[in-house]
């Protein structure tokens, strides 16, 4: 009988038991998890894996788990390893979920090869190699969901700092506030010049006052906003230069000739409506 | 860098200019660039493959998505067997304002995209890599 | 052979470039603008690039070429609806576009044509308007 299949075998005979024992060293070992993660979920989880184990285990010599046989068991390893990942649990309580079944499957392996210690040596040796494969395949998914994760978040963070706000019809404000690095300047942009087309604004008051320094970069990305909004039939008028990013600006030497700057945005405003021919008039006083 | 799909087209007329752009499209479609993402990728193809017809006389485009093991890539290299640049640092720093130098868009091409490889031989040919990570 | 179609309202030329254009094509259009000026008289050109979602610096040199030969035959040109990537990309490719004027959209760049050809003395005051 080819080796492997003792694995099989000893999964096969004793499937409910080491179900169970596998459900409480997890447990055992997430004791104080249980909010994130009940008994009835472990069970389930757990009896997939092993349905899926012992029909890969049937292939190969159980040794190489990147092969197709074991791409059944690579997903599911995967989807629980994400949404232990979404709900926050660690890299190792994840991975844990594979490693806790060594136990088990060493007990019933003493218990079958009591009287022949050489297999029982070799068998061990093979679920060790072959859970910790699929163990640390486990922590892979979870680092790069994790990744996923974050990067998702830091996109959402960025988007709602930047908001591109309707002043008036045809008129579009982008108060920045911080910092300006490339990632952010980018999105800036893009939303700016979303909500350009989606509103038909022609004037888009960009207003830095909550920005605490300028340097090239910035104002290269700044400067590029500006251009491509032109490009596409808009204005730009830059708005709350204080006077040492006026200083900062002209030292390095970056051209805002072209631009419409004002000191405030209320000036901008201004300009703004005198561009659109917009006309402000106090009603009559009475008597 | 193991290479998920390839995709080579021949540059031997203008329409193929068109055909390698909808080509680089669709590829970058796959990947789920952003739109602005995708248009840079596909602006830079449009610029290389028409120096590719033109400076060159034609040659072939390889469409490649691949990984670094971390990160999906795609990867566009253009390969002719043309006259080659003689000065790449020269070629490299013309722009379009300038109407000087060879008004080969390369610099150009270079900003839209995050890895630039440029080889070229005198008399041999040249190949240019441009990448674009997901 | 292919040709992009150019259609007249009164003193305006309207071409909508839909297609993703091969050389040839630009090159025809940019022949048949000039061709469709001088025998109309028209005073104005709008090039609608609202459904063009690529841009290189052909078919940027070729608006360029376009907006310079109308503007020698008396013709203001007007490019209108980029789409924000596209411009994002222009941008920086390096290529501005000098002395092609934009507009968000067809209404608002027959608006600017409507008022460029009204005042006779306009091309200072569109100097400050253009790119």
């Amino acid at each position: 009988m080819p080796d492997s299949n003792r694995i099989l075998d000893i999964l096969k005979k004793n499937e409910a038991q080491i179900l169970t024992d596998w459900a409480s060293e997890q447990t055992a070992a997430m004791a104080d998890r249980s909010d994130l993660m009940n008994d009835a979920e472990t069970r389930i989880q757990g009896k997939e894996f092993l349905g899926l184990l012992q029909t890969a285990v049937q292939f190969d010599g159980a040794s190489d788990v990147q092969a197709a046989e074991w791409e059944p068991v690579r997903d599911m390893l995967a989807n629980v390893s994400r949404s232990r990942a979404l709900k926050g649990f660690t890299p190792s309580e994840t991975a844990n979920f594979v490693f806790s079944l060594k136990k088990p499957l060493f007990v019933h392996l003493q218990q079958e090869l009591r009287a022949d210690p050489a297999a029982l040596a070799d068998e061990l040796w093979k679920i060790t190699i072959l859970l910790d494969k699929l163990g640390l395949w486990t922590t892979e998914v979870y680092q790069r969901s994790r990744n996923e994760i974050i990067a998702r978040q830091q996109q959402e963070l960025l988007e709602l700092s930047t908001p591109v706000v309707k002043l008036w019809d045809g008129v579009l404000a982008v108060p920045l506030i911080g910092t300006l690095d490339s990632a952010r300047t980018q999105i800036v942009m893009e939303a700016l010049l979303q909500m350009i087309v989606d509103t038909g604004s022609e004037i888009a008051i960009i207003d830095i006052t909550g920005v605490p320094t300028v340097d090239t970069l910035t104002a290269q990305h700044l400067l590029k906003a500006v251009s491509a909004a032109r490009l596409m039939g808009a204005d730009c008028i830059i708005s709350g230069i204080r006077p040492q990013i006026a200083q900062t600006i002209v030292h390095l030497g970056v051209d805002l000739t072209t631009v419409t700057t004002k000191a405030t945005m209320a000036d901008a405003f201004r300009t703004a409506m005198q561009r659109l021919g917009t006309a402000f008039t106090r009603p009559q006083a009475k008597g | 860098m193991p290479t998920e799909k390839t995709d080579t087209l021949e540059i031997r007329s203008e329409q193929d200019i068109v055909s390698v752009r909808q080509a680089v499209k669709a590829t970058a479609a796959q990947l789920s660039f952003s739109l602005v993402d995708q248009t840079k990728i596909v602006t830079a193809a449009s610029e290389l493959g028409r120096n590719t017809l033109i400076y060159a006389g034609g040659g072939i485009v390889r469409i490649e998505i691949f990984s670094d093991g971390l990160r999906k890539g795609l990867r566009i290299t253009f390969e002719d067997h043309g006259p080659g640049i003689p000065d790449i640092a020269v070629a490299m720093q013309d722009g379009y304002s300038t109407g000087k130098g060879m008004g080969l868009g390369l610099s150009g091409a270079k900003r839209l995209v995050n890895d630039f490889k440029i080889d070229s031989s005198v008399g041999v040919g040249t190949t240019v890599a441009i990448t674009r990570w997901k | 052979m292919e040709r992009i179609p150019i259609l007249r309202m009164g003193d305006v030329l309207l071409v909508t470039i839909q297609v993703d254009m091969y050389d040839r094509l630009a090159m025809t259009l940019q022949d048949d603008l000039t061709i469709r000026i001088s025998e109309t008289g028209a005073h104005g050109v709008l090039i609608d690039i609202s459904s063009l979602d690529i841009v290189d610096s052909f078919i940027g040199r070729v608006l360029s070429n376009i907006s310079l030969m109308a503007s020698v035959l008396d013709a203001t040109t007007v490019v209108v609806g980029m789409q924000p990537a596209v411009a994002i990309t222009l941008v920086e490719l390096g290529l501005s576009l000098q002395g092609v004027k934009t507009a968000l959209n067809v209404e608002r760049g027959m608006a600017m044509l409507r008022a460029s050809t009204h005042l006779v003395d306009e091309k200072a005051e569109d100097a400050h308007r253009e790119n």
